[in-house]
């Protein structure tokens, strides 16, 4: 079992993203994470999907991924030097005590407060899945107020592309 | 102006029309209200006939029934909602085994969908798992290109059922009509021509073989490469095999065929399976009613050499070797080209014959002959006699499925027509009814069990009304027959419901329905109410057999089980 991030084009159809998501839980493969948006061609979308499977299973994966209508190119980033790249938003609470420690801490993770209220803060912070995960560790457990995340967007390294 | 008015239709003209250019027969469906304006357009011609079933699952099985004996597209035409969910069982079986169709469903208006209206169901969401491919057509402009695409995706690649879903609304809009010559789909091309490098590699393992094996399925059916198949499997003489959706394509009585492979297949076939050095695998998928348990079939070293037009079929239960993605018939040729050609000395394979004729010494299809109650499988081989092997067969699910493969020799594609994937019970009657229609004056025979044809009865109506000749073979044991069997092996003979009281009295039934009914139930009858009935050539005839209610099917892999590990007859 390994963690394989998936990018696939598809056409940007009304359905496309059940077919894919259906796909998924109809064969039991895993889903960490899903992201989807349109590409500079609004034609067609491109997902990034977070898998763990062993290699069969997810060479049943890209194979079934390539099989529905709507998928235009599927190729598993995991295989070769890739990038990923996280979002978080994260609310902490910011009360006079903590507001400089929360401050510092957002800085050393390259976070950005983006909202400030008289209580709480909202940091911004991309990364690694990881360095997410580090960060919410990093803080104390009952500062956190809310947090959502994007999941994971990947992109091949180099030369490496994925396009029609 | 004028012009412009002439080629201005409304949505239902438009599928009409679309149905008449794709050079459709039949379409098989009920009405209902959101598909009304399709139906009035229907009503004002004639070259597209409509064949009005009694239940939309008979539509679709018939469609499904059709396109199998005939290599054209079934087409069925529902109304929104529950014809819709009728329907679905019937997408389910022509999905699992690859059948090209086009299912058109009605829709509610655009403005209503997602307000839970009279007879909505999200049809898109619902069929998505058991289709090739669905769309919900929202704009007239986009209807004569949706029904394109929809007999392209049908019919290239590996079939399969495409759903088109179509808002009432949409069918009483009118635009300009012009439908498409080609389709170009950038994210759909089917790939044809095998990989040469591959193609090289297998015939390099072909000539090589010590203990060949040619295992063909579905696949070969599908795609019409039936004497492809007989000229390679012939010049290699290597001993060939078939799956239960394969059987016909490679001759039934020739003497290179080892029978049918599988749960119920030949001691053989599944020796042969399991000990062969090269395996050729053509348009089968190695699934669990083949294989059994995929651990116990690796336990044998062999090369695997596995040619399939869609490549999620190859390495999905059982590791291959030597993939090759294409189109069957051309990839056969490639191979025929290059054996023919090829130089290396050939290794003898006499003493893997010796040894397949051991195993066939077994005769595992051995039964009772001598038995005073109907044996299920003398009824099969005197159907076999009488129809001269020539017959389409259809059938429904259970042992009677099992038998009817096992003794009746089909030496031609596409006249064994049952429900192997989704195994689906109900199947046999109304893909009888496609397959007649389909084959006017030929002989059809539903092979089926008193439990299965409940589960469609109603197309005996239908029947009638099309003045289709059907013959069916009913092996009446009284009980599931396929259920009983398991549960007297693996549930120690408790018959959980598996007993059917209060049956109806089948000669009546049919002669209700304005049909011919029989009942035998002497082995001496057998054959003679069969010759009777078969030389009825207008009337359908409902052949109401009393078997014997213990006979079991043998050879029989039991489920999760490896393909040699089997029950035989003499075991017991």
């Amino acid at each position: 079992m390994s963690r394989h991030i998936i990018s696939v084009l598809v056409e940007n159809e009304a359905g496309a993203l059940s077919r894919i998501s259906g796909l998924f839980s109809a064969r039991g493969y895993n889903i960490e994470t899903l992201t989807v948006a349109p590409t500079e061609d609004a034609s067609m979308s491109r997902m990034t999907i977070v898998t763990t499977g062993s290699e069969d299973v997810v060479e049943q994966i890209t194979k079934q991924l390539n099989k529905l209508i709507e998928v235009v190119k599927v190729i598993d980033l995991s295989e070769a030097e890739h990038i990923e790249r996280e979002l978080m938003l994260i609310k902490v609470r910011a009360g006079q005590k903590e507001r400089e420690d929360m401050k510092r801490m957002a800085d050393i993770f390259r976070g950005r407060i983006i909202d400030v209220s008289d209580n709480t803060y909202t940091i911004e912070l991309t990364g690694t899945g990881n360095k997410l995960d580090a960060f919410i560790q990093a803080l104390e457990p009952g500062s956190i107020i809310e947090t959502v995340r994007t999941g994971a967007s990947g992109i091949g390294r180099g030369s490496r592309v994925l396009r029609v | 102006m004028d012009r412009i008015k002439a080629s201005t239709l409304t949505g239902a003209e438009i599928v009409i029309r679309c149905l008449q250019e794709e050079g459709v027969e039949f379409v098989f469906g009920y009405p209902g209200g959101a598909v009304l304006h399709i139906y009035d357009e229907l009503f004002k011609q004639d070259k597209v006939k409509h064949v009005l079933v009694r239940h939309e699952q008979g539509a679709v099985h018939a469609a499904d029934g059709y396109s199998r004996s005939s290599h054209k597209v079934g087409v069925a035409l529902v109304t929104s909602g529950p014809g819709v969910t009728n329907a679905v069982t019937g997408i389910a079986t022509a999905y699992m085994d690859s059948i090209p169709m086009v299912v058109i469903t009605g829709q509610v208006p655009t403005h209503a969908i997602g307000l839970d209206a009279f007879q909505e169901c999200d049809t898109v969401g619902i069929t998505r798992p058991v289709v090739k491919h669905n769309m919900l057509v929202k704009d007239v402009n986009d209807l004569a290109g949706a029904m394109k695409k929809a007999f392209h995706i049908a019919t290239t690649g590996r079939p399969g059922p495409v759903v088109v879903d179509i808002p009432k609304d949409v069918t009483a809009a009118t635009c300009e009509f012009h439908y498409p010559e080609t389709v170009s789909l950038r994210s759909y091309n089917p790939v044809r021509k095998g990989h040469a490098g591959q193609i090289k590699k297998a015939v390099q393992l072909l000539l090589e073989a010590e203990r060949p094996m040619v295992y063909t399925g579905g696949g070969v059916v599908l795609s019409n490469s039936s004497s492809q198949l007989i000229d390679l499997v012939r010049s290699l003489g290597f001993p060939c095999t078939s799956t239960l959706m394969g059987l016909g394509a490679y001759p039934g009585t020739d003497k290179q065929f080892l029978g049918m492979l599988g749960m119920h297949g030949t001691y053989e076939a599944n020796m042969a399976m399991q000990h062969c050095d090269v395996l050729l695998a053509i348009g089968a998928r190695f699934d669990d009613r083949v294989i059994g348990d995929p651990a116990h079939f690796a336990q044998n070293p062999r090369k695997i050499i596995h040619i399939d037009i869609d490549p999620s079929s190859i390495s999905k239960r059982v590791k291959v070797d030597v993939p090759i993605v294409g189109n069957i018939p051309d990839v056969l040729e490639e191979l025929l080209k290059l054996i023919s050609s090829a130089k290396t000395e050939r290794k003898s394979i006499d003493a893997w014959w010796k040894q397949i004729g051991e195993w066939r010494a077994k005769d595992c299809l051995r039964y009772d002959r001598k038995s005073a109650i109907i044996k299920p499988q003398f009824v099969l081989e005197k159907l076999y006699e009488v129809t001269k092997g020539e017959a389409f067969v259809t059938s429904d699910v259970g042992q009677h499925q099992m038998w009817a493969a096992q003794f009746y020799k089909f030496n031609e594609p596409r006249r064994w027509i049952n429900s192997g994937g989704l195994g689906t019970m109900g199947f046999g009657l109304p893909a009888a009814m496609g397959v007649q229609l389909a084959n006017r004056g030929a002989t059809v025979a539903c092979v089926t069990g008193e439990s299965s044809i409940q589960m469609c009865l109603q197309e005996l109506s239908t029947c009638k009304q099309y003045r289709l000749p059907i013959k069916i073979v009913n092996l009446n044991n009284r009980y599931m027959g396929m259920v009983r069997q398991w549960q007297e092996f693996f549930h120690g003979n408790r018959y959980s419901e598996s007993y059917m009281d209060a049956l109806p009295d089948f000669v009546k039934l049919a002669e209700g329905y304005g049909h011919r009914g029989v009942l035998i139930d002497k082995p001496a009858d057998v054959e003679p109410a069969l010759k009777e009935a078969f030389s009825r050539k207008s009337e359908l005839v409902f052949l109401d057999f009393i078997t014997d209610q213990k006979e079991n099917v043998y050879p029989m892999v039991p489920g999760g089980k490896g393909i040699t590990e089997m029950i035989l007859y003499e075991d017991l």
